[in-house]
């Protein structure tokens, strides 16, 4: 419906501001948006209030403002044991997804040699494929392995998983820098690895913190793996924390709220400081 | 070693050596030259390979190994069955539930998210002043990880919850219903809250890949006379094709695999009774709580062969102008 309404806007005519079209634009992108938040809001809002002030009245207003749920699970729940987990796994991940991926990815642009579209197509296949169907194995691998129980049993399936789209997003990247720049390089005496690390890893900063971003993003929300892998309580993620928080206190809703809530904040600013990079990065991608 | 250096990777196989007096010296230069370069490829290429090959395709091998077996888990798996696992799989209801329920969440997202993701993507995609707030405020629920949005959206429908207060407040009160615990709503219940989270990620690519359509075909087509709908209709989203196909194909590979969200939202025994499992759920719930190891595996390999053919068959017959690099291993 939002099309039908869009099509008796007149004609925007390019970079100008159309006035006669705002108020029409605003509505619609207020209500948009409206739809997207309110329930984050409602959360938030809903970890000031005590249960039984959400019984009597599920949409109302905090009445009054209670602190006690956040600083509840601030002090007594394993929140900061399990921020701090999720931290150092989503971390972990990025660094090992970025530093892989790009090398690969500079050796997939940047040398000629046999069996380089092979090697190409062999990551790309990753895409094609959800690696969730592999949990199962993995986890008996993993078991295997004595890794259970420990963050490498998150890190290194994660960044396996990362690798495809890290390097489909690197590659072109890379690929792009003139032939010019290499060649200048070599005369002033730079190998191939000082092109790499002096030029190449520079140039593509953007392409690396998109990757970086979604390989973070991706870690930091990750849930099926870290449930099936990471048995120790003192080692669990803050997925796994607001699945555990809301199946142990099911009569403390405000506390659940204010769980969640507190579990959604990093991802919420960490995205909000990156989401330019983020477009930015898939322009490239989406164009191809 | 700058003739070391000088002598690149021949690009598009151009090794003739360019005779003279000096081409032997030249030649052995060249050698090391090569060798390094394979040092390199192979030092750069080595670890992201042995870590991809060890935790996403052997994995996927011992897969279908383990699948042949009747396996409790515990030491190393002996009684052989064959394709017995998968027979009984296709036996199962509550398995073929999850597969319905699988096409729902595939075909719901793609016929629901489409159509209203355009639309908000063409509306954020004019220019007015705080667009870019709008735009943050509409991936605000792609951000948020599955599950807490799952627990979220828990809180606000069961057992007479927010949802219901409000449709009572708006006097459509013969709305409520039990969203998660009806048999027959709750998987068109999970459709909405999925549309919800991911209808944002949509718009995020539909807006980049608007951000590559020149202004100049715009304001040509104006110049014209053509309506903001008939340049948006015959300019704008014909030049979309390449990245609504790329969001169907990512949107349809997520759907296959859906888990977090109905894992944490559903109550186990709405989900073993099939009204909200998918294939990846039944098969965690068989696999590895139940510790049916064999025959989890089985469903493993069933999830994994679906999703491949139906990624090949999208690939082959929509997708390959678009990732042709990408896919087919023609870097462009």
């Amino acid at each position: 419906m939002t099309m039908a309404v869009n099509s008796v806007l007149p004609p925007s005519t390019g970079r100008r501001q159309v006035s006669w079209g705002t108020p029409l634009t605003y509505a619609l992108a207020l209500a948009i948006a409206a739809v997207s938040i309110a329930p984050v809001i409602y959360v938030v809002i809903g970890g000031f209030r005590t249960t039984p002030q959400i019984v009597a009245d599920p949409a109302g207003l905090p009445d009054p403002f209670v602190w006690d749920n956040y600083a509840r699970v601030l002090t007594q729940s394993n929140f900061w044991q399990q921020a701090f987990n999720s931290a150092v796994i989503a971390l972990g991940t990025t660094l090992a997804v970025v530093v892989l991926g790009m090398a690969a990815a500079f050796v997939l642009a940047r040398y000629s040699f046999r069996g380089r579209e092979g090697l190409y197509t062999f990551f790309t296949l990753g895409l094609l494929f959800p690696a969730g169907a592999a949990i199962l194995p993995l986890y008996l691998m993993l078991r295997d392995l004595n890794l259970v129980n420990s963050y490498y049993a998150v890190i290194l399936p994660q960044v396996a998983f990362s690798l495809p789209l890290t390097i489909v997003i690197l590659r072109p990247f890379l690929s792009a820098i003139p032939r010019e720049l290499e060649d200048a390089a070599s005369i002033d005496g730079a190998s191939r690895l000082g092109f790499l690390w002096r030029i190449a890893m520079p140039l593509s900063r953007p392409a690396l913190v998109t990757v970086g971003v979604l390989a973070f993003v991706a870690s930091w929300n990750s849930f099926l793996l870290p449930l099936l892998v990471l048995s120790d309580v003192n080692l669990h993620t803050l997925p796994l924390g607001v699945q555990n928080f809301s199946s142990q206190y099911t009569t403390d809703t405000a506390g659940v709220l204010a769980f969640t809530s507190l579990a959604m904040l990093p991802a919420l600013l960490f995205f909000t400081l990156a989401e330019k990079q983020i477009v930015g990065g898939l322009q490239g991608a989406v164009k191809g | 070693m700058t003739s070391a250096n000088q002598i690149r990777m021949p690009a598009g196989g151009a090794s003739a050596s360019p005779a003279g007096p000096r081409e032997a010296g030249r030649d052995s230069a060249r050698r090391a030259d090569n060798r390094r370069k394979w040092y390199e490829i192979i030092g750069l290429t080595t670890p992201a390979v042995v870590i991809y090959v060890m935790f996403v395709l052997v994995p996927m091998g011992f897969a279908v190994y383990y699948s042949l077996f009747r396996w409790r888990g515990v030491g190393p798996p002996t009684e052989f069955v064959g394709l017995r696992n998968y027979t009984l799989a296709f036996q199962d209801p509550i398995f073929l539930d999850a597969l319905r329920n699988n096409a729902i969440i595939v075909f719901g997202s793609l016929l629901i998210q489409g159509p209203i993701a355009l639309g908000v993507a063409l509306l954020l995609n004019r220019r007015f002043r705080g667009r870019a707030v709008f735009r943050l405020l509409v991936f605000v629920p792609y951000v948020l990880a599955e599950v807490t949005v799952g627990i979220m959206w828990k809180l606000l429908l069961t057992g007479d919850g927010t949802v219901d207060a409000l449709l009572r407040s708006l006097g459509m009160g013969g709305l409520v219903q039990a969203w998660l615990a009806d048999l027959d709503v709750v998987i068109w219940t999970l459709l909405a809250v999925l549309t919800w989270k991911y209808v944002g990620f949509a718009i995020i690519l539909l807006l980049a890949g608007l951000s590559n359509v020149p202004d100049e075909l715009t304001e040509a087509a104006a110049i014209d006379g053509a309506s903001w709908w008939q340049i948006q209709r015959h300019v704008t989203i014909p030049l979309l094709g390449p990245t609504i196909r790329i969001w169907m194909f990512l949107s349809m590979i997520g759907s296959l695999q859906i888990f977090d969200m109905i894992w944490v939202t559903s109550v186990p025994a709405v989900r073993s009774l099939g009204a909200s499992a998918t294939m990846a759920t039944y098969m965690v719930d068989n696999g590895f709580f139940a510790r049916l190891w064999g025959y989890g595996n089985a469903v493993a390999v069933i999830l994994f062969v679906i999703s491949f053919v139906a990624a090949l068959l999208f690939q082959r017959f929509l997708l390959r102008r678009d990732i042709e690099g990408a896919i087919t291993g023609r870097a462009k």
